[in-house]
């Protein structure tokens, strides 16, 4: 049993002890902490503690659930002399992600063609397992896209430069070198340049159901209730999950796995050559999750210009990453210092002022994207001053699972959960029953209580609630 | 009457999948821990045994001899749209300081009329078991 302390009423503490080099701090309501409880979050989280290098504390996010080595919601940062990287504490799929776009449509507008912009989507979008994407690229080309993300499709005519602005990145990490990206990983991206992919990836119409904040919203380019939005759920496909399995057993072959409280918690010194490798080849994943963010973006807008007439006024409002690791300044014992921050099944939340975020958002703070589970709610924070102090500018990501999939799926049926969302107005559409009872909302946390919880621990600002229409489902 | 083995069964786990795999050999465990990965995506029963991959891994030990085992099913479902039907003819041996497997994987090419479900992201070390009393065991978590 792991001792948790009370900081106040949505922090809780494990203190230092044994192992550790810090403590852990999780961000939770009694409620949430009641889930984490129930699996090995915070075994988990007291392992991360116990990494070379670790500074301040090994945070929890308030979402978080038992991952492999790092819980998902999982945040650490690393002294760049000392310190540690683990392609575990990023995870398998790279630069997963979420992008939203805005539309200056109206539910009154959409109402009765939500079923053709699914049908358009679902077309368009290659979803779901076995399936190859719209292009097949050579490796000339793919090493060009891992080099370039966003930038690479945009070029290529996906898209607009404004929505390079307007991701995390500029949709492009520089510290990509795509030469180390094995022959396997290269050969899984090949295909998968433009897919959604499956499990809990989706492409979802949105309408705006609540404005917290109206100044910021608007400032995010989300001005009305009823208005019309996009979001896109995926990641670096293949690709990505070949650079963690590659990484993982190159630095085994190392390393070696003896002293680890968990094998999948192996990693590299930053300043070794292999974790150095580890950190470009990881940077050509991201990469290619941008680009594949980016191609899908360009393909919805395509699909809305078809049905509505006009993808006119759908701009990109952010494109954020839910699993990576960043070269970040932070503040540290009252001094600013370079870190390694590993942000797993997190959202970056920079707030206002930082000059890693674009322009327009620079008084307001960066955009934070929560996905809900299906059929539910999601939301659009803010970055915060605080949570630069609080979680190395993290907050979560999602709403988090509570129960597995194989328990969803005794319990769950695709079909009904599918005539319950179109009872409630909702229209779905998927590649398989099956996928949909696993991702069925009762599946996970109560995304409300998350969000709820961020923005009263002050790592995220609420802004707007949204309510899905049409749900395509990976 | 002949007893049968059960093949795999799938135990709780919050965000991923945990499953435990059984053999009468180690080979046969590993047979069936290919079947418990497959039967996330799709039933192997309905793919056809059109096509042949011959497959040879090391690993430097057991639990990573699993892992690139199960790997090579989705790096061949990524890379070439291969469904697995099953994995036949497995051998596991050690030689000096790595194990070596051999076996063949027989599939078809993805097409419309299969239908596949969810998806299997990679083979973790999480909770990872090889072990064997009675009968030979494996446990795996995959991420999905």
């Amino acid at each position: 049993m792991i001792e948790l302390k009370k900081i106040n009423d949505y922090t809780w503490e494990i203190p230092k002890h044994g192992d550790m080099n810090v403590p852990s701090i999780v961000y939770a309501s009694s409620k949430l902490l009641e889930s984490i409880k129930g699996d090995l979050t915070l075994k988990q989280a007291k392992n991360m503690a116990c990494l070379r290098g670790i500074q301040k504390a090994a945070y929890v996010m308030p979402d978080a659930h038992q991952g492999y080595g790092f819980p998902i919601g999982g945040i650490a940062a690393f002294d760049l002399e000392e310190g540690i990287i683990s392609p575990g504490g990023v995870g398998y799929d790279i630069n997963c992600g979420v992008r939203l776009l805005k539309t200056e449509y109206f539910e009154k507008d959409v109402r009765n063609r939500i079923q053709a912009l699914l049908d358009g989507m679902f077309r368009e979008v290659p979803a779901g397992v076995g399936k190859g994407g719209i292009t097949r690229l050579s490796r000339k080309a793919l090493h060009e896209v891992c080099a370039k993300g966003a930038e690479w499709a945009v070029a290529k005519g996906y898209g607009m430069k404004e929505d390079l602005q307007r991701t995390e990145e500029n949709g492009r990490i520089i510290s990509a070198d795509p030469s180390y990206l094995s022959s396997r990983a290269v050969e899984r991206g090949i295909p998968q340049l433009g897919t959604l992919g499956a499990g809990n990836h989706f492409l979802e119409i949105q309408k705006v159901t609540e404005i917290y904040e109206s100044q910021t919203a608007k400032v995010f380019g989300i001005h009305s209730e009823g208005q019309i939005l996009v979001m896109i759920h995926c990641g670096s496909r293949g690709l990505g999950h070949q650079v963690a399995s590659d990484y993982i057993r190159l630095m085994e072959n190392r390393y070696g796995t003896k002293n680890l409280p968990d094998r999948q918690l192996i990693n590299a010194p930053i300043r070794s050559e292999l974790g150095q490798q580890y950190y470009k080849t990881m940077s050509a994943a991201v990469n290619f999750a941008f680009a594949n963010r980016q191609m899908i973006a360009h393909l919805v807008r395509e699909v809305f210009a078809g049905v509505m007439g006009s993808s006119k006024g759908m701009d990109q409002v952010y494109d954020v990453c839910h699993n990576v690791a960043k070269f970040e300044k932070h503040v540290i014992n009252g001094e600013e210092k370079e870190v390694c921050i590993h942000r797993k099944g997190a959202t970056r939340s920079f707030g206002p002022g930082r000059e890693e975020i674009p322009e327009v958002y620079r008084i307001v703070g960066q955009p934070v994207i929560i996905p809900g589970s299906m059929g539910t709610s999601s939301y659009i924070l803010a970055g915060t001053s605080e949570a630069e102090k609080m979680s190395f500018a993290s907050t979560a990501h999602g709403a988090g699972r509570i129960i597995s999939r194989r328990e969803a799926l005794r319990r769950f049926r695709g079909e009904k959960i599918k005539n319950d969302l179109e009872e409630k107005g909702i229209l779905l559409k998927s590649v398989s029953w099956k996928g949909v009872a696993e991702e069925a909302s009762q599946a996970y946390k109560d995304v409300n209580e998350v969000v709820r919880v961020s923005h009263q621990a002050g790592i995220g600002r609420l802004i707007v609630r949204v309510a899905p229409v049409g749900v395509i489902k990976g | 009457m002949f007893f049968k083995v059960q093949k795999y069964k799938f135990l709780s786990h919050t965000g991923d999948v945990k499953f435990q795999a059984f053999g009468r050999t180690l080979e046969e465990a590993f047979s069936n821990a290919a079947l418990a990965t497959i039967s996330l995506m799709w039933d192997n029963k309905k793919i056809k045994k059109r096509i042949k991959y011959r497959l040879e891994k090391q690993g430097r030990d057991l639990k990573q001899l699993l892992v690139v085992f199960l790997e090579e099913i989705l790096f061949l479902m990524d890379s070439q749209m291969f469904l697995l039907h099953s994995a036949q003819k497995v051998r596991i041996e050690k030689k000096e300081n790595q194990y070596l497997l051999k076996a063949f994987f027989l599939g078809d090419r993805y097409s419309d009329k299969y239908e596949t479900f969810g998806g299997v992201k990679a083979i973790t070390y999480n909770e990872m078991r090889v072990e064997c009393n009675s009968h030979f065991m494996v446990q795996v978590v995959v991420d999905v």
